[in-house]
């Protein structure tokens, strides 16, 4: 690469090629003004335009070469705050794809021999083809992380067990019971058995969708594991619907006692437990 | 060596309490299933406490010794309350099948006593009343 006249075309005509890739950037219809202000992109644009000189410069177009690691790092740092910015894999790959063509345009102006410029417009849009492709790669590596964060916050806030008073506690339940998360809202609910002592639990369903065989049978699952530990369940939040269903289904719930709503099921517990609620004096609104 | 292992059963008034310390295995288990036994026939217990709190590991073998000890029990007119079990123990059992539905649990010794004590006949609480003055 030592007779290429990349480098050179790059660092001569800097200012033009900088000039015209932000122009272009701008009036592309990928263009995000609503998501990125053009001072940022003028920034953005720079300052990869200085690393990728430099890397060029330095020899070798494979972009796994050590010489690259700075134009690799600004470009994951990019696609990663775009992504979370909300721009689309394309629209990020816009950003390197972009480049080429002021690119060529500069080629063209300074090279005479048109069998080497034809040479090295092919180099540059192989290499600009894997910078672009890497943004894609790492745009979805982003969102990927995102999902998965959301998975783990989703299973972990959908099993808070609450202490309602001194013995009692609930377990509101929203969203489907599939096996992975009877697991995890089992294990919660009997260490919060064991934590606080409490006699009764309350499951209340009111947030889960559909009730067919395989969640009752999770159900009745957790009911029987906190009844060996000595503890006495009640289901709530039975909506009409879902009572139709599990009689059609003849799922028996016989041995658990149920309640229409969690108020329902929260008088039973008290009522257990030997509590009572007395108002003081009238309500004042 | 095995079958002399035993786990003791302390007497608390009409009561029989055994405490579960050691990692049950089967030759303990009958052994205890028969001891106790004896030991509600010759005192006349009306009710029996198993504190398995410190028991981390069950198997369906376990698990059936105390439903059926319970069922014994019952037979020889006294109640059976296990209590203590932990989490994972329960959770195993479930996951076993055996959810040994004749069987009454507490969560610890304190409440299971109380628990026996409502099992009581109520003349037995009578007489008890009438000794104490």
């Amino acid at each position: 690469m030592s007779t290429s006249k990349i480098p050179a075309t790059l660092q001569s005509q800097r200012d033009e090629i900088l000039q015209e890739w932000i122009r272009e950037q701008l009036a592309a219809e990928s263009n995000r003004g609503d998501l990125l202000s053009q001072g940022e992109l003028r920034a953005e644009s720079e300052r990869f335009l200085n690393v990728f000189t430099r890397a060029v410069s330095s020899g070798g177009i494979n972009i796994r070469d050590e010489a690259y690691t700075p134009v690799l790092e600004i470009l994951a740092e990019l696609s990663r705050s775009r992504g979370r910015q909300g721009f689309s894999p394309a629209e990020t790959a816009t950003f390197v794809f972009s480049l080429k063509q002021p690119l060529f345009a500069a080629m063209r102006k300074s090279y005479s021999d048109s069998a080497l410029l034809l040479d090295e417009t092919w180099t540059v849009t192989v290499l600009l083809d894997q910078l672009g492709l890497y943004t894609t790669e790492i745009h979805q590596q982003a969102r990927e992380e995102v999902i998965r964060r959301q998975q783990e916050e989703m299973l972990e806030l959908s099993t808070p067990v609450v202490q309602l008073w001194d013995g009692i506690v609930a377990l509101p339940l929203i969203g489907t019971l599939d096996s992975a998360r009877t697991s995890v809202v089992m294990e919660t609910l009997l260490q919060t058995i064991v934590e606080t002592r409490s006699e009764i639990a309350i499951i209340d369903i009111t947030g889960v969708p559909t009730v067919d065989t395989l969640v009752a049978q999770h159900l009745l699952k957790t009911v029987a594991a906190a009844r060996l530990m000595g503890a006495d369940c009640i289901i709530s939040g039975i909506r009409p619907q879902i009572a139709q269903t599990m009689v059609h289904l003849q799922i028996d719930l016989s041995t658990v006692s149920t309640k229409a709503s969690m108020a329902e099921a929260l008088r039973e517990a008290m009522r257990r437990t030997g509590l009572a609620v007395v108002r003081v004096k009238a309500a004042t609104v | 060596m095995a079958s002399t292992d035993r786990i003791p059963i302390l007497t608390m008034g009409d009561f029989l309490l055994v405490t579960i310390q050691v990692d049950m295995h089967d030759q303990l288990a009958l052994t205890l299933q028969d001891d106790l036994t004896n030991r509600i026939v010759k005192a006349g217990a009306k009710g029996v406490l198993i504190d398995i709190s410190s028991l981390d590991i069950v198997d369906s073998f376990i698990g059936r010794m105390l439903g059926n000890i319970s069922g014994m029990a019952r037979v020889l007119d006294a109640q059976t309350v296990v209590v203590g079990m932990q989490p994972a123990v329960a959770i195993t059992l479930v996951e076993l099948g055996l959810t040994l539905s004749g069987v009454h649990t507490a969560l610890d010794v304190e409440r299971g006593m109380t628990m026996l004590r409502r099992y009581l006949p109520v003349d037995l609480l009578a007489t008890d009343v009438i000794d104490q003055d």
